[in-house]
């Protein structure tokens, strides 16, 4: 049986023309940027041409543009690189960072930073506003999403990028989501920082990029010259001409996923006890995430994983921690809520009959598992 | 994170699932805002036979789970183990014999297998409670 992924937003496959385009990086052109004979200026020659497509992705220029080991490597070091350059200061950031963001913030609190959590709307929306309200004369960072992964709000980072250039902020923002899906362009939003990485959108794991502009960073990684002197390590020239690739063949404000969301959208919520999580508007194209009442969210996703459909849940049971996403919660919903959660990610392969049979088959498992309960009525 | 094949098995072909019409006892845990919700039903008999002839069997046993996928396994598991079982023999069951039957468990979900064993505890008290209410 051919699967249905509906978990894009953790990963994504790679697309064939960019595994094509890496194969040589590895078997022929396999040199060494740094390197000076013909198969080193060879890799070096790709990696430049490579960073040009990236950067140009978000209207960059290339020396704004250093590559990464992925979306954790780009908000750590824009986060710790501002704050170890300053050395002390407040930070400002929401409740529903990524955990690359928020495990960041925390573990620089232990270091004597301050940081201000702010929080969202009940669609999973801050208010920009709030920023004028929490700012401090040392204020050194603020970071806010681009798009959520769990429920896919898309943030007024362009609000928030004006509040910043007023009060002489850096302002950084983690696109991991919004890259190479929605446009963004860095010469008409105000913003200093930005996280990409390249596996969220058909290029391989294992590279990012993070983009910089009137920012000074402290190195979290220590060595050779390579990436501005910012990142040691000699670059994985093969997963950087994947990724340009990836940004090549990436489909911005594609129409077709975003009438396949709403299709799913509009089913599920007609389902009874289910509710969209995360508002309507200003929502990634491939993002659905919705609640069922008296269902628990990792028995729904692993009933759909046995009828060939990969999803994702924020229920406390599918973690380690046994805590509910700090997403929901932040939304406002109930433990119970947040426990019932399931979250489909569309990708650039999704087709409409797949969007049909995972309908059916999640009210055929919501009904199965309301059977199996004490609460077999809504 | 993983479960084990048995886990799986017992999760997407749950045994003993519903409610007893005729129950002598039930037992409830759990919450809604924990995740997990467990019911059993007991039908309690007399053994007519063998070895534990007159003493009180556990004849007929439902459950009713409300959660995770090791959550559904543990409360179907200890309703097999459970079945012809003298109460007092199936008081004794412990939340490891639940794992062990299910081949381990995700230490993580450890306590799925303490609410099962917690639930049927509840059920033989509220039968011997109805059988005999001055008791306790």
């Amino acid at each position: 049986m051919k699967r249905i992924y509906l978990d894009n937003a953790a990963t994504t496959q790679v697309a064939p023309e960019v595994l094509k385009a890496m194969g040589p990086y590895f078997s022929e052109s396999y040199g060494n940027a740094s390197s000076l004979h013909k198969e080193g200026t060879e890799a070096y020659d790709s990696l430049e041409r490579a960073r040009k497509i990236v950067a140009n992705m978000i209207k960059a220029n290339p020396n704004e543009t250093i590559f990464t080991s992925g979306g954790s490597e780009s908000d750590n070091l824009a986060i710790k690189g501002v704050a170890f350059n300053c050395g002390s200061g407040h930070i400002i950031t929401s409740q529903i960072e990524h955990p690359a963001v928020l495990s960041t913030c925390n573990y620089l609190e232990k270091k004597g930073f301050n940081v201000t959590y702010l929080p969202v709307d009940k669609d999973g929306f801050v208010n920009p506003e709030d920023i004028r309200r929490v700012v401090r004369r040392d204020t050194i960072l603020v970071t806010i999403m681009h798009a959520n992964n769990e429920i896919g709000t898309i943030q007024p980072i362009d609000e928030i990028g004006k509040i910043c250039k007023e009060k002489n902020i850096l302002f950084h923002t983690d696109a991991v989501q919004s890259f190479g899906k929605i446009e963004i362009d860095v010469n008409k939003i105000n913003i200093n920082l930005l996280s990409a990485s390249s596996h969220k959108i058909n290029g391989p794991k294992g590279i990012g990029c993070l983009f910089v502009r009137g920012a000074k960073l402290e190195p979290l990684v220590h060595g050779g010259p390579q990436e501005f002197e910012t990142r040691a390590g000699t670059e994985n020239v093969a997963g950087i001409v994947g990724f340009a690739k990836a940004c090549e063949i990436a489909k911005i404000n594609d129409k077709k996923m975003e009438k396949l969301r709403d299709k799913l959208i509009n089913k599920l919520v007609k389902i009874k006890g289910c509710s969209l999580n995360g508002g309507r508007k200003n929502r990634l194209p491939n993002n659905v995430n919705v609640s069922f009442k008296n269902i628990e969210g990792e028995a729904l996703l692993l009933k759909l994983d046995a009828v060939g459909i990969a999803a994702s849940t924020g229920s406390a049971c599918s973690t380690r921690s046994l805590k509910p996403s700090h997403v929901l919660t932040a939304l406002g919903l109930t433990a119970e809520e947040a426990h019932g959660s399931l979250r489909l990610s569309l990708g650039r392969y999704t087709t409409e009959r797949e969007i049909d049979y995972t309908v059916k088959e999640i009210k055929k498992a919501v009904g199965y598992l309301r059977e199996l309960s004490p609460y077999k009525k809504i | 994170m993983t479960y084990s094949k048995k886990l799986l098995h017992y999760f997407y072909h749950p045994k003993n699932i519903g409610k007893l019409k005729d129950a002598d006892g039930i037992g409830e845990v759990g919450n809604v805002n924990c995740g997990d919700v467990m019911k059993i039903y007991i039908k309690v008999q007399k053994a007519i036979s063998g070895k534990n002839k007159e003493k009180e069997i556990i004849k007929d046993i439902k459950t009713e789970t409300m959660g995770c996928a090791a959550a559904i396994a543990t409360s179907s598991m200890i309703t097999e183990l459970a079945k012809g079982k003298t109460l007092e023999d199936a008081e004794k069951l412990d939340y490891y014999s639940i794992a062990d039957a299910l081949e381990g468990m995700p230490p993580g979900k450890l306590h799925c297998s303490v609410l099962a064993t917690e639930a049927l505890k509840k059920a033989i008290e509220n039968y011997r409670k109805k059988k005999n209410p001055k008791r306790i």
